[in-house]
């Protein structure tokens, strides 16, 4: 029996998985999903800023479309960091596309003019 | 003097969906005025994910949930100002001026016959904790932090303590972990987080952060810049337990001790403000004791989720279009108390008129497990609820039939163990 706290929205439910993956104390569906894919293949949504040249703003925020491995967040922030954009950049442009082959794209989540 | 039907100051996600859902109710003639560059407020510079579950039941981020809120208000043809500070709000016997400062325009008056306040909060500092010590530099909050690395692409420091359990503080030690700072851990004075329970788990545990319940900062050490902090375990009546002290070699100490309302316009418009919130008293209608001045969003009382922001902010602007209208009934007003457990309840007074529900939101004082929520009259149980937890990080609302409520007598909201 492992306890863990459901990650996937605010709420944060107290989950209890048995030893076959059974789940418990979760509010939503979406639990179920976590705690599974948590003891077996844990992934995180990353989320950092890209520098922009010639823009009203010097940095775009940016996430990442899908969750990447966990294993790969540190991987995936040095890709972030190599690269530099020129505005304009309108929110949802993709500004890395299939980042390290895991076929996750990094989006703008803001315009810069 | 131009006069606006409603002036909504401040441009942040309460004060967008109060304009909005005002215009939705028929009030067309609004302006919304935001003192920074552009609309969203705190949101912009939160660019980590999570937010919108409630409203959008999908997980944005901080610019993307801003940015559907703005849309929402340009395609509706609303008036607003950017780089615009409110330095005064005047009563008058019908109506309020409000003065405002921009570059373009100078100072300039307007009449509102209705006002919003949604001017969110403020971190507090250093100087409103005791912190013994030196004053280096390297010692910030971690708003100010976010502010910085996220907008201007500045990372404060390189070895970090952070203080305060608080959301922001558990954010930012993950956010400057992935930007290549060493972050060494965080301290809480309380025995429990204050921070959302994922938060805890992405944002520490993930990174193996150490979270030290119960410490506070004893000292700052540094000349100039910060060199180290020690910190200390204290007990049950936060006093230090001699002999725990642990030293931190670190450059930057930062801050997430508790965020304060703003209402620097309120006071001295006389209005009533809240103990416990730090922001004003309102009614069911979040309207202040001074008629047609309406609240909402971290400025009435801090929030734990901007979906909740934004539900007040649609309440508030529900409100005021009522009472532009005429159609706001104040009469057979009833008090709500705080009762054993709850440290406050918000709203202060509701009335028993013809509208059908309200809704009540308030926070526990302590952590609690297996317990049930009364709200009553005198002896009379309105609703009963059973909570398997009870946190203070999290505000509970429940929505109130105005059937159930049958006498004028005070209603009180208590955990009973």
């Amino acid at each position: 029996m492992k306890e863990l706290i459901c990650i996937v929205c605010p709420k944060g439910c107290h989950l209890k998985v048995d030893d076959n993956l059974n789940v418990t104390g979760n509010g939503c569906n979406r639990g179920i999903t976590y705690a599974k894919d948590e003891l077996t293949n844990p992934t995180r949504m990353v989320t950092s800023t890209v520098k922009v040249n010639g823009g009203k703003l010097s940095r775009v925020p940016v996430v990442t479309s899908k969750p990447v491995p966990k294993n790969k967040i540190m991987d995936v922030m040095e890709e972030i960091n190599k690269v530099q954009v020129n505005a304009p950049i309108y929110i949802k442009d993709i500004i890395i596309s299939n980042v390290l082959g895991l076929g996750v794209d990094i989006v703008a989540t803001r315009s810069v003019l | 003097m131009k006069t606006y039907d409603l002036v909504v100051i401040g441009g942040g996600s309460g004060g967008l969906s109060a304009a909005i859902s005002a215009y939705d109710e028929g009030v067309k003639n609004i302006l919304v005025l935001e003192k920074e560059a552009y609309l969203g407020g705190i949101l912009l510079q939160c660019i980590h994910n999570g937010f919108g579950l409630h409203t959008f039941k999908e997980e944005l981020t901080g610019p993307e949930y801003a940015d559907r809120f703005v849309k929402e208000l340009i395609e509706r043809e609303i008036e607003y100002k950017v780089n615009t500070f409110v330095t005064e709000i005047k009563k008058n016997d019908e109506d309020f001026t409000v003065i405002y400062s921009n570059q373009e325009e100078g100072f300039v008056l307007i009449n509102a016959k209705t006002i919003i306040t949604a001017t969110g909060c403020s971190e507090r500092t250093r100087g409103e904790i005791s912190m013994q010590g030196d004053r280096p530099s390297g010692v910030m909050t971690a708003g100010m932090a976010q502010k910085y690395l996220n907008l201007e692409g500045y990372l404060v420091g390189k070895n970090v303590f952070i203080l305060g359990s608080g959301d922001i503080g558990l954010i930012m030690a993950r956010r400057m972990v992935l930007e290549g700072a060493n972050v060494l851990g965080v301290a809480e004075l309380m025995p429990y987080s204050n921070g959302l329970n994922r938060n805890i788990v992405q944002c520490l545990e993930d990174f193996n952060i150490p979270l030290y319940l119960s410490h506070t900062v004893k000292r700052v050490i540094g000349k100039d810049r910060l060199e180290s902090v020690i910190i200390q375990q204290v007990d049950e009546n936060l006093n230090f337990i001699e002999g725990t002290e642990i030293i931190f070699n670190c450059d930057t100490l930062l801050l997430s001790v508790g965020l304060i309302p703003n209402n620097p316009l309120l006071t001295s418009l006389g209005v009533l403000m809240h103990p416990k919130t730090k922001g004003p008293l309102v009614d069911e209608y979040l309207m202040t004791n001074v008629k047609g001045i309406f609240a909402c969003g971290n400025s009435l009382h801090v929030h734990d989720l901007v979906d909740f922001v934004t539900n007040e902010g649609a309440i508030c602007g529900k409100s005021a279009a009522k009472y532009l209208k005429g159609n706001l009934n104040t009469n057979n007003i009833i008090n709500i108390n705080n009762g054993k457990g709850i440290s406050y309840v918000l709203p202060k007074t509701m009335y028993l008129n013809n509208d059908t529900t309200f809704k009540l939101n308030f926070r526990v004082n302590k952590p609690y497990k297996d317990v049930e929520l009364i709200i009553k009259q005198n002896d009379k149980i309105i609703k009963k609820l059973k909570k398997a937890y009870l946190i203070p990080a999290e505000m509970e609302s429940v929505i109130i039939l105005k059937k159930d409520v049958t006498s004028l007598d005070d209603i009180i909201v208590e955990v009973i163990e």
